[in-house]
């Protein structure tokens, strides 16, 4: 007789823990042919609420070990991904319809650019950061600072590529990030989500919900502790103006939706710009 | 301003420090600074210090008779106290070589239980006063928490500042209260709690350190252990600086107690180090320096034993009070 | 003042395996010198033989040299940033990995305490392959436009102070820029290069992009005037700087240099003065005072100068000196006799000029070079142990009165490589870090190091920094058809 296997239970990723929704609820998730292949946890706007109080804590963990730090920790999260490559290419392979060659190319890519994005780390205060030759006696220096919690709508076709290229930038530049997954093709974020904990990613700098983009998203987009939003993954014109008139009332940051974007392409900064803030400094120069 | 404080000569009398706030806070202030970094890679260049050998065997005996041995909790009865006094005595029923604490520290009105508890033993009673651990109550109920700790025989008095004047700027009042507390105490001994995790800043630590010195402690203590964070290597490697520069200006000595999250027998030689190399040898003695702790006791016993039996030990060989 | 006596603490050796002899790590194997000549390599503590180490001569460098420019065409230069830096981080963890190994390794070459290797060197070594390694794939972002090229074949002379410290200043940004290296560790600290070699093979680093070839003076002689070299990096002496300097004259190769130094330490009356007081040390103490950027000109406001005096020299009586794979000393062996003979001559000189010598009375070991931690008071900007170099525990204390006098005193001389200030006050950290002519400034702190912060001097102290961005710059031509000035 064949062995069964262990099948996996999916949960959401919350304060360094995977809980189950705490609404109960669950929705199924299928291949690219239709085929049953798990049930998802559905997240609620209470999960919403909890994973923001959650990346709130995680963001004074995160923003305050250094640079060098978040560096090495984020290249462990490559080593893991590594470690578990085959996984990613079956589920990326599973779930987008792809042959595993082609898979494995984006699960390639994948993993050498969250290492892109890991060596930014300690550079962009060199990068982006400036002493201004202001006319006066006066020393002044601007620096780029995280921005907080950053709240990221993933692309919703492009389950690990996509997902990456959201969420490794506002790691790297010391945000945390609440994420809510590509509702159709959320596994290899739950896979994700299992690297990152056993990464030394400190508790709540990243947490992943997986359910329904129309139900979550306005939930987070409309939270006054979220410093930013990411609407990447929202296509429908409709929903974006929506979430950005919500993001208006606390003047959260949003970046939007751009659907002429190439995820397939070497990023530039704007994706580390986009959550950072600067800070300027005077100081008198005199003895 | 700077004080420079390295001799008798140049150290104005306490009268004169203290004729008003003013030229008590121009005092303190011109005290030199401290950099928080430095003096956090100092403290942490001390940790790495390796006590093996020999020596960790003297740092644990040393470590052990330094020991406050406290229980400062609203549910202490006669029964705890006179459990922790018993365990006081006889640390470590297997091994009678074990030396004895310095003290056992209580509340003020459970004195006379562990008086009569240690009768005989050599080891000093010494009672929190002062409306530990706040400190806000009026004067006259302080001055009679610490009157009544001594007529119940305490030997050591633990008093706390008043930090809401100390951050107020009100250092005069702080001072004031230490010296009617130290007259109150009669033949006991004070300690001056600074509550060093509410004053934040090592500047602060340091100011305070001066003032109670100023003010006639004859010991001064980081915390109450009721507040977070309470002691930590930087902040006694502070007062230990001040009680060396102490020293240097007057001729006088007072020892340094720090209380609270100290619980393994590596914090404990961590801190032994700190004397040692800071302050100096003259202060490696519970006469000049003790830990306020309750936990660590069982954790140098175990370490003891282990020096002793070649193996590691564990909670079922150490006693629990 | 008599301390608690704290027992033995030693490391152990076991953790390292040093071979008998070692070749030159050449195209990616280690190779027999050409003519078989061959010196040993001692522990400096204990004057015990280490192993014996080769002589490259110049067939051997042609061999390096050739084995660096047929990788960087073939393999190096074809590779993209992205791959680059793949096995530039692999490096950074393999060091990790075996940093006890190395750090013992370390101790037992140079003489320097266990501790400085296992806290200091080691995980600095790490870090700046692990920094570097994140540059690889961001080249257009230095600000050299957004194609910068390497320069090529890198040729690149260490010092012994910083054996492996000093090596990965040198090799990180080489690599990760896209150059490919031939380097000579110096004479007296061989044993982590060859280290790194081993270490390059399990990353499985193409052959020839890194070479190592051990030797004295004359293989660094060779090497520089190898006419394949495209660039050379050079850290030691101002005098073999001079000589360098003077050698690429006329030719297409550039270098940068980093050289020596005699750092004002500058204490003001409102200094926070324990933590100046470890500053001082942690200036001129830490590894024996051989460092360029050390602090060995304290230069003290006039009106605390008797208190600074005192607390140094009680901080100095509780300073351990012995056996430096004693996990409690802090000051370790000279590292040659050479050098032992350099500081004894200068500290009689000193004497000699009219300066108060003080010395902390330490027991030194029969066997080994030694030197107890010395500080001269009463020494004048005219005395020649405020002027020269000594490279060793060897402190000149002078005075000022105001900043501006500070200021000159420290500007006078012809380094320029660091300086540090000491004050509570923000405003005159800056005034005078404006005005130190020193490439590095340290304010209320002392010999840090990062691998993201540029370190280099101005003057006879040498030029081109290396660390942070403009460091990796030194290893790249702008893709302007003109390069940018250094």
């Amino acid at each position: 007789m064949p062995r069964e296997q262990i099948r996996k239970t999916y949960k959401l990723y919350v304060g360094g823990s995977f809980p189950r929704s705490e609404s109960g609820r669950s929705y199924p998730v299928t291949d690219a042919s239709g085929r049953f292949v798990a049930n998802a946890a559905q997240a609620s706007r209470k999960d919403v609420r909890d994973a923001v109080v959650a990346a709130r804590a995680g963001f004074t963990r995160w923003s305050s070990a250094t640079a060098y730090n978040r560096g090495q920790v984020l290249y462990r999260v490559a080593e893991v991904m590594e470690g578990r490559r085959d996984q990613f290419v079956a589920e990326v392979a599973s779930g987008e319809g792809l042959a595993r060659r082609q898979a494995g190319a984006l699960v390639d890519e994948s993993i050498d650019r969250w290492v892109w994005y890991a060596g930014w780390t300690d550079k962009l205060a060199q990068v982006h950061g400036a002493a201004n030759p202001v006319a006066g006696p006066f020393f002044n220096f601007s620096v780029p600072e995280p921005t907080g919690v950053v709240g990221v709508v993933a692309p919703t076709r492009s389950s690990l590529l996509g997902l990456v290229s959201v969420l490794a930038p506002v790691l790297a530049t010391g945000c945390s990030a609440v994420v809510l997954a590509s509702e159709t093709l959320p596994v290899p974020a739950i896979t994700l989500s299992e690297v990152l904990a056993t990464s030394d990613v400190p508790a709540g700098a990243a947490n992943v919900l997986t359910g329904s983009t129309a139900e979550l998203a306005p939930w987070l987009a409309s939270h006054a502790d979220v410093n930013a939003i990411d609407l990447t993954g929202v296509e429908d014109p409709a929903l974006a103006t929506e979430l950005e008139r919500a993001a208006a009332e606390t003047l959260t940051r949003v970046r939007r939706h751009d659907p002429g974007e190439d995820l397939a392409a070497e990023p530039g900064l704007s994706r580390l710009l986009g959550v950072l803030e600067v800070k300027t400094v005077w100081h008198p120069v005199g003895t | 301003m700077v004080a420079t404080v390295n001799s008798h000569r140049d150290m104005p009398s306490v009268a004169e420090i203290t004729r008003t706030n003013a030229d008590l806070r121009a005092f303190l202030h011109g005290l030199p600074g401290v950099d928080h970094v430095g003096a956090d890679a100092r403290a942490a260049e001390l940790a790495t210090r390796s006590i093996k050998a020999a020596s960790k065997g003297r740092a644990i005996d040393l470590a052990i008779s330094m020991i406050d041995l406290t229980t400062l909790e609203g549910q202490d009865t006669p029964g705890k106290v006179r459990a922790l006094c018993a365990k006081a005595r006889q640390p470590d029923p297997s091994d009678p070589t074990t030396p004895r604490v310095a003290a056992v520290c209580v509340y003020g009105d459970l004195v006379g239980v562990a008086v009569d508890a240690l009768a005989g033993s050599g080891i000093n009673v010494a009672a929190v006063a002062t409306a530990f651990p706040s400190g806000r109550a009026s004067r006259d109920v302080k001055l009679a928490d610490t009157t009544d700790a001594v007529a119940a025989g305490a030997d050591e008095i633990d008093m706390v500042i008043d930090r809401g004047a100390f951050l107020s700027g009100r250092y005069l009042d702080v001072f004031d209260e230490i010296v009617a507390t130290k007259a109150a105490c009669g033949d006991a001994h004070l300690k001056v709690i600074l509550e060093t995790g509410e004053l934040a800043t090592y500047d602060n630590v340091r100011r305070a350190s001066w003032l109670a010195m100023l003010a006639g402690a004859d010991f001064i203590k980081t915390s109450t252990g009721k507040v977070a964070p309470a002691a930590t290597r930087p902040v006694t490697m502070v007062m230990l600086q001040a009680v060396r520069d102490y020293r240097e200006a007057t001729g006088l000595m007072v020892g340094v107690k720090p209380a609270g999250g100290i619980k393994t027998t590596k914090d404990a030689i961590r801190y032994i180090v700190l004397v040692n190399e800071v302050a100096g040898i003259d202060w490696l003695c519970p006469e000049w320096f003790r830990f306020g702790a309750s936990s660590l006791l069982n954790d140098l016993l175990l370490q003891r034993q282990k020096l002793r039996t070649g193996h590691y030990s564990g909670p079922d060989y150490v006693t629990i009070d | 003042m008599a301390l608690f006596e704290y027992s033995p603490a030693p490391e152990s050796r076991s953790v390292v395996d040093i071979a008998e002899s070692y070749g030159l790590f050449i195209g990616g194997e280690f190779v027999e010198p050409t003519d078989g000549r061959r010196f040993t390599t001692i522990s400096p503590s204990s004057e015990e033989v280490l192993s014996e180490v080769a002589e490259a001569g110049q067939l051997d460098i042609d061999a390096a040299v050739q084995a660096a420019r047929s990788a960087y065409s073939r393999t190096w230069s074809r590779m993209s940033g992205r791959e680059r830096g793949k096995y530039l981080f692999r490096i950074a963890r393999i060091i990790a990995e075996r940093s006890r190994e190395l750090a013992v390794l370390e101790t037992l070459d140079n003489g320097k305490p266990i501790r400085e290797t296992r806290d200091v060197d080691i995980p600095l070594v790490a870090a700046h392959f692990f920094y570097h390694a994140g540059w690889a794939d961001k080249l257009g972002y230095v600000g050299l436009g957004p194609n910068p090229r390497p320069h090529g074949v890198a040729a690149q002379i260490i010092p012994w102070n910083f054996p492996l410290l000093m090596l990965a200043w040198k090799v990180a940004p080489a690599l990760a820029a896209g150059n490919t290296v031939v380097l000579k560790p110096a004479e007296t600290t061989p044993l982590t290069a060859l280290a790194f070699a081993e270490i390059c093979q399990q990353a499985d680093l193409p052959a020839g992009v890194v070479n190592i070839v051990t030797g004295g003076g004359e293989t660094g002689r060779l090497l520089v005037e190898s006419s394949d070299v495209d660039k050379i990096a050079f850290t030691g002496s101002t005098e073999v700087g001079r000589l360098i300097a003077r050698s690429v004259a006329g030719r297409p190769t550039r270098a940068t240099l980093e050289l020596g130094g005699k750092a004002a330490n500058i204490i003001f009356d409102d200094a926070p003065i324990d933590q100046a007081i470890e500053g001082i040390v942690r200036g001129v103490f830490f590894n024996q005072g051989h460092v360029c950027c050390a602090g060995t000109r304290l230069l003290v406001q006039e009106s605390i100068e008797a208190e600074v005096v005192d607390a140094l020299k009680r901080r100095l009586a509780t300073l351990r000196l012995g056996d430096p794979m004693d996990k409690n000393t802090d000051i370790g062996a000279i590292n040659s006799a050479v050098q032992l003979a350099r500081i004894r001559e200068m500290s009689d000189v000193g004497e000699a000029e009219g300066a108060t010598r003080w010395s902390a009375a330490c027991t030194l070991p029969d066997r080994g070079f030694w030197f107890p931690p010395t500080v001269f008071t009463d020494v004048a900007q005219t005395h020649r142990i405020a002027r020269e170099e000594i490279f060793g525990p060897v402190l000149s204390v002078l005075t000022f009165r105001t900043p501006e006098e500070a200021l000159a005193k420290a500007n006078n001389t012809p380094y320029g490589l660091s300086a540090g200030v000491w004050t509570e006050k923000g405003s005159r950290i800056l005034w005078m870090a404006q005005h130190l002519r020193a490439g590095v400034v340290w304010a209320n702190t002392f010999n840090h190091f990062d691998p993201s912060s540029p370190f280099g001097g101005y003057k006879e102290s040498g030029y081109g920094r290396e660390g942070g961005r403009h460091g990796l710059a030194a290893y790249l031509v702008a893709d302007e058809t003109t390069e940018v000035a250094r």
